[in-house]
């Protein structure tokens, strides 16, 4: 157990695995996500409330799934960062963030452009929506602490703190639509109980989350390598790694 | 197919710019996220590349000549 966590930390053994994973979450994460977003655009029944303005919830939902999952995954590795000192964690926490920013700005602009037909605004201040802006600010905050400080162990516990500080934000997010009266629906799907859509509705959805969260495993994966041959370019395995051409 | 004709499928009862606008821009900035991490890992490599290649050269090179202490007249005038 000890020696696969130390594995883990080890940058080297992550470049190895991360290369050799990297082409099948890239193809398996495009095919779900096309078969996930063809079939939700062209294939699946209109909602007898919304019509067809509906089918913005199979980029809405994921992008927003991802935003709040890949917070918690920073938050995570954030606590490793600051109790262990792995480096590992802090290099996936500083490669993440911007992904995490784009998928929130992704599910705010997909979310104003579903309300405008929808609620007949295009923004409204309320729990769900507002709590989503902080997150964004929160991804922002992260990426710009990170840059400010020059020395980089400083910036990794700095931006880790602030990483957890803001952690409280995503209960909030989840429960917003059950604590206060919010024009925002209630969650599609819930773990315990069955979806309350037809099965062609959400099977597509189902496909397009896991579609881009493998492509989100992709972006990371190249993103981590990028800042690991960054941090470790005087060490030998680099070298051998750059001169070879190979990663 | 949920659509009875290709316009049909293109217009979404009205519903269509809303739609379209929401797949586009995000197809936009996946696409753009994906190739720009990508570009910039391949930028990464070239250039810790070059510098080992730099490096290695430098290395490599004939030894610098010795400093050489030649006398100097200075005049005292």
């Amino acid at each position: 157990m000890w020696q696969f966590f130390h594995k883990l930390g080890s940058p080297k053994w992550f470049f190895g695995i991360a290369t050799r994973f990297m082409p099948w979450l890239l193809a398996i994460g495009i095919i779900l996500l096309l078969v996930g977003l063809v079939w939700g655009l062209a294939f699946a029944p209109k909602d007898y409330l919304q019509g067809n303005s509906y089918r913005i919830i199979f980029i809405h939902v994921p992008t927003a799934f991802l935003a709040q999952s890949i917070y918690i995954m920073m938050a995570s590795a954030a606590i490793v960062t600051l109790v262990w000192r792995m480096k590992l964690a802090d290099v996936f926490v500083k490669a993440v963030a911007p992904v995490g920013l784009v998928f929130t700005f992704l599910s705010l602009f997909t979310g104003a452009v579903w309300g405008k037909p929808t609620w007949g605004t295009w923004w409204v201040w309320d729990a769900r929506l507002t709590s989503m802006l902080i997150l964004l600010f929160l991804y922002g905050g992260a990426i710009a602490l990170d840059r400010a400080i020059n020395d980089e162990k400083s910036a990794a516990r700095a931006v880790a703190v602030l990483v957890l500080v803001g952690v409280v934000n995503i209960p909030i997010i989840k429960y917003s639509v059950e604590w206060w009266n919010t024009l925002h629906q209630p969650a599609t799907f819930k773990l315990t109980e069955k979806p309350s859509m037809p099965v062609e509705m959400w099977v597509p959805l189902l496909l397009s989350v896991l579609g881009l969260y493998l492509l989100f495993g992709w972006l990371a994966c190249m993103r981590m390598k990028t800042e690991i041959v960054m941090r470790e370019q005087k060490t030998r395995w680099v070298r051998e790694l750059v001169m070879a051409g190979r990663g | 197919m949920a659509f009875d004709s290709f316009s049909a499928f293109i217009a979404m009862e009205g519903h269509g710019p809303y739609v379209w606008t929401c797949y586009g821009v995000f197809a936009v900035l996946l696409v753009g996220l994906m190739i720009w991490s990508s570009r910039h890992h391949q930028a990464v490599m070239a250039s810790c590349k070059r510098r080992y290649q730099q490096q290695e050269s430098s290395n490599s090179a004939r030894p610098k000549q010795a400093a050489t202490f030649a006398r100097v007249e200075v005049s005292q005038e």
